[in-house]
C-alpha cells in the first residue's frame, strides 16, 4: 500500500490522487499537528505572562501618609503614591464656590463616569474635606501630568478659572480634576482612595470606610 | 621569454582559484548566488536619483546594527544606571560620543533615506502588480523601524524617553476592554518603569533586529524574482534579447548599479558626517533637548513631541476629538478614535496596490488629477509632521464664533482629512484621471 502511494507521486501524475490518500495516516497526522499546535500555544503562556507585572512591582503599592498642615491655601503639594503623582489641593473658599459655576463647560460636571473617584468623593467638591482635593496627577488621555496654573487667568487666557493643564496634548480640568469639554482626554482626572487618620493626616491609597 | 612564464604563473593561481571556487560551489551555490542576485541580475538601465535610497537604507541598517552592538558593550539596561551609563559613553568611553552620535543620528537618517525610498514606490507604482508583496513586506520593516525607534528612544532614559514611552504605550489603553491589561503587560508594571526600559533593551537589541534582517532579506528576495520597477514602470522582462534572454532594457546590477550606489554611498556618507561632527541634535529634531534631563515620573515636561519622523501620525492621533461616550447605555467615553486614525494612519499604506486602479504606473504618464492629489497628500504629510512638534496651542485660538478651538488643531483636522482623502478616493481619481500613451521601451 504505501509502497504504491510514493510510487505512484513519482511515476506517473494521472493517477486519481483521491483514491491514494491513506485516511487513517492523514487522520493520525492532523490530530497529532493539533495537539502539537495545542502544546506550542501551552508552551506560550509562561513566556507571555513572565511580562505581567512582577510580584516586586505589585508590593510596591502600599499606602502614603501625608501631612496635610504645611500646604497653604491657594497651593498644592506633590506626593508619590504607586510611583505616580498625586496632588493635594488646598483650595480657598473662592476657588471651591466657582467650582459649581462652571459645570455647562464639563464633560462630566457630576462625576458620573464611576471609575474616576470612590463613591465618597462623588460630591460637588469631589473631596471629603471640601477645601482639600486629593486628585492623581495623570492626564486621563494618555499618561502625562498636568501642570497646574491654579490662578484664573494668566497664560491660559482670560477665561481661565484656574485648574490644570496637561502639555502634552491640550487637556483642561478644573480644580477638582473635573475635564473640560473640547480637550482630547475623555473623562476626569482619578480621585484616589484615601481617608483621614487624624484631622491632619492624610493616606493615599486606603478607602475611607463607608459611613452606613 | 619572460612574458610567457608570467601567463603560465598567472594561470596557475587562477587555476587554484577556480579548484577552491568548485569545491564551495559542489558544497554551498555560491556562485550562482552571485549570478542570480548581482552579475546576471538584470535591473532597468534607466535608473535615477530616486533609486539610491533602496541600497541607502541596507548601508543605515548595518550602520545601525555595527554601531548598536558597540553601545550595548558600555549601556546599562537599569532604571538607575541608565542616564549615567549613556553620558559615560559621551564622556568616558573612547570615541564614545562619536559611536553613540552615530547611531542617533542613525535613526533620523534611517527615516529620511526610508521616507523618499517610499516616495519612490509611489511616484514610479512599484507597489503595483505584480510587486504587491515587495510593497507589503516594505511596510512591515517600515512598521519595524518605527518600533525600533520607539523601543530605542526610551533607553538613555531621559525626560523625553520616559514620557513618549508612557503615551505611546497608553495608546494601547485606549483600545475597547482589553487595552488597559495589554499596556500593563507591555509595560510590566502599573507604569514606566525598571521593568519596561528592561523589556524595551531587550526588544530593541535582539527581538526586532532579528525580525528586521528577516524581513529585508524576503524584500530582496521578493524583488529579485520579479524584477525592479523603474521610472517609466513598464516591465523590461516583456521584451527580451531572443538569443540571450536578457531583457533589452536590462543592464547587471554589478557593476553597472554597484558603482552608482558606490557614488551614492559616498554622498550619504559625506551628508552623515556633516550632521553626526557640526549638528548631531540637528537643533533639537534629532536629539530632544529634555531627554538630556533625567526621567522623573512625577514632572511632565512642559511641551512633549516625538521625533520629528513620528509626528504626522502624532499630529491625527491629537486631531481627532474623543468619543464623547452614551451614558444611557453605558458606554464610558472614550479615545480610541484618535488612537485608530493614528494607527490607520500608518497602516493604509499596505492598502496602496488596491486602491490604484491607474492604467499606468509611473507619474511620468499619468494626468493633472493623480498629480494633484499626490502634491496634496505631501503638503498634508508635512504640514501634519510641523504640527507635531509644536503644542497643539502653538496658533493660539479662534473667537467664540468658533467655539475658541485651537488654530492648530483645526488645520491639523483640515489636513488630516487631506490626508486620508487620497487614499479613499485613490480608486476613483486614478480612474478619472486622463494617463499618457506607454512607451514599449525605457526612455532616458
Amino acid at each position: 500500500m504505501s509502497d504504491n502511494i510514493s510510487g505512484g507521486h513519482h511515476a506517473s501524475s494521472q493517477l486519481d490522487e483521491a483514491s491514494q490518500v491513506d485516511l487513517e495516516k492523514r487522520n493520525f497526522l492532523i490530530a497529532s499537528s493539533t495537539v502539537g499546535a495545542l502544546g506550542c500555544a501551552a508552551a506560550a503562556v509562561p513566556f507571555v505572562l513572565s511580562m505581567t507585572p512582577s510580584e516586586r512591582a505589585k508590593a510596591a503599592g502600599a499606602p502614603v501618609e501625608v501631612d496635610i498642615t504645611k500646604i497653604a491655601p491657594g497651593t498644592m503639594i506633590t506626593v508619590e503614591w504607586r510611583g505616580k503623582p498625586v496632588w493635594i489641593i488646598n483650595r480657598t473658599a473662592e476657588m471651591t464656590a466657582e467650582l459649581p459655576k462652571h459645570d455647562d463647560q464639563l464633560t462630566d460636571p457630576g462625576c458620573e463616569v464611576v471609575s474616576q473617584q470612590p463613591e465618597y468623593c462623588k460630591n460637588k467638591d469631589r473631596s471629603i474635606k471640601p477645601n482639600l482635593a486629593v486628585v492623581v496627577g495623570i492626564c486621563t488621555h494618555l499618561g502625562c501630568s498636568p501642570s497646574a496654573k491654579l490662578q484664573p487667568k494668566g497664560d491660559m487666557g482670560d477665561n481661565w478659572m484656574g485648574g490644570f493643564f496637561c502639555p502634552c496634548h491640550g487637556s483642561k480640568f478644573d480644580l477638582a480634576g473635573r475635564v473640560f469639554k473640547g480637550s482630547p482626554a475623555p473623562v476626569n482626572l482619578v480621585v484616589p482612595p484615601h481617608k483621614y487618620l487624624t484631622e491632619n493626616t492624610l493616606l493615599i491609597g486606603v478607602d475611607t470606610e463607608d459611613k452606613a | 621569454m619572460t612574458n610567457k612564464k608570467t601567463v603560465e604563473k598567472k594561470s596557475a593561481v587562477a587555476n587554484a582559484f577556480d579548484a577552491g571556487l568548485n569545491w564551495v560551489d559542489a558544497r554551498f551555490p555560491l556562485t550562482s548566488n552571485i549570478k542570480a542576485h548581482l552579475t546576471e541580475y538584470y535591473a532597468p538601465k534607466n535608473f535615477n536619483f530616486w533609486y539610491f535610497f533602496g541600497s541607502l537604507s541596507l548601508l543605515v541598517l548595518v550602520l545601525q546594527i555595527l554601531t548598536g552592538i558597540f553601545l550595548t558593550m558600555h549601556y546599562k539596561p537599569d532604571a538607575s544606571l541608565a542616564f549615567a551609563s549613556v553620558e559615560y559613553i559621551m564622556r568616558d568611553v573612547p570615541w564614545g560620543w562619536l559611536i553613540r552620535y552615530m547611531h542617533s543620528t542613525g535613526a533620523s537618517m534611517f527615516f529620511i533615506v526610508v521616507y523618499l525610498h517610499m516616495f519612490r514606490g509611489i511616484i514610479y507604482g512599484s507597489y503595483r502588480n505584480p510587486r504587491e508583496l515587495i510593497w507589503l513586506f516594505g511596510v512591515a520593516i517600515f512598521l519595524c523601524l518605527m518600533g525600533e525607534a520607539f523601543f530605542g528612544y526610551l533607553l538613555p532614559w531621559g525626560q523625553m524617553s520616559y514620557w513618549g514611552a508612557q503615551v505611546i504605550v497608553n495608546l494601547f489603553s485606549a483600545i475597547p476592554f482589553i487595552g488597559p491589561d495589554v499596556s500593563e503587560w507591555l509595560r510590566g508594571d502599573y507604569l514606566v518603569s525598571d521593568a519596561t526600559l528592561n523589556r524595551f533593551f531587550a526588544f530593541h537589541v535582539i527581538a526586532l533586529p532579528f525580525v528586521l534582517a528577516g524581513l529585508v532579506a524576503a524584500h530582496i528576495i521578493a524583488l529579485h524574482e520579479v524584477g525592479s520597477n523603474n521610472p517609466d514602470g513598464i516591465e523590461i522582462k516583456k521584451l527580451k534579447d531572443k538569443k540571450t534572454g536578457i531583457p533589452l532594457d536590462g543592464i547587471p546590477f554589478h557593476p553597472y548599479y554597484t558603482v552608482k550606489d558606490i557614488v551614492g554611498t559616498v554622498v550619504f556618507l559625506m551628508v552623515f558626517s556633516t550632521i553626526i561632527f557640526f549638528a548631531p541634535e540637528m537643533g533639537g529634531y534629532f536629539l530632544e533637548a529634555n531627554n538630556f534631563v533625567p526621567a522623573n515620573p512625577l514632572v511632565t515636561p512642559a511641551h512633549i513631541a516625538p521625533v520629528w519622523y513620528f509626528t504626522p501620525y502624532y499630529s491625527i492621533l491629537r486631531a481627532v476629538p474623543p468619543f464623547p461616550g452614551v451614558s444611557m447605555l453605558g458606554i464610558p467615553p472614550s479615545l480610541f478614535p484618535g488612537v485608530a486614525a493614528m494607527g490607520l494612519s500608518v497602516m493604509v499604506f499596505a492598502l496602496l496596490p488596491w486602491l490604484d486602479k491607474s492604467p499606468v504606473k509611473s507619474i511620468r504618464y499619468r494626468g493633472a488629477l493623480y498629480k494633484k492629489w499626490l502634491s496634496a497628500f505631501v503638503v498634508s504629510f508635512i504640514v501634519l509632521g510641523y504640527l507635531g512638534t509644536e503644542p497643539s496651542n502653538v496658533w493660539g485660538q479662534f473667537g467664540p464664533w468658533l467655539g475658541n478651538a485651537e488654530r492648530a488643531t483645526v488645520v491639523a483636522r483640515i489636513f488630516m482629512i487631506i490626508y486620508f482623502a487620497f487614499f479613499i478616493l485613490m480608486p476613483w481619481y486614478t480612474k478619472k484621471d486622463k494617463t499618457l500613451a506607454v512607451p514599449e521601451r525605457v526612455t532616458g
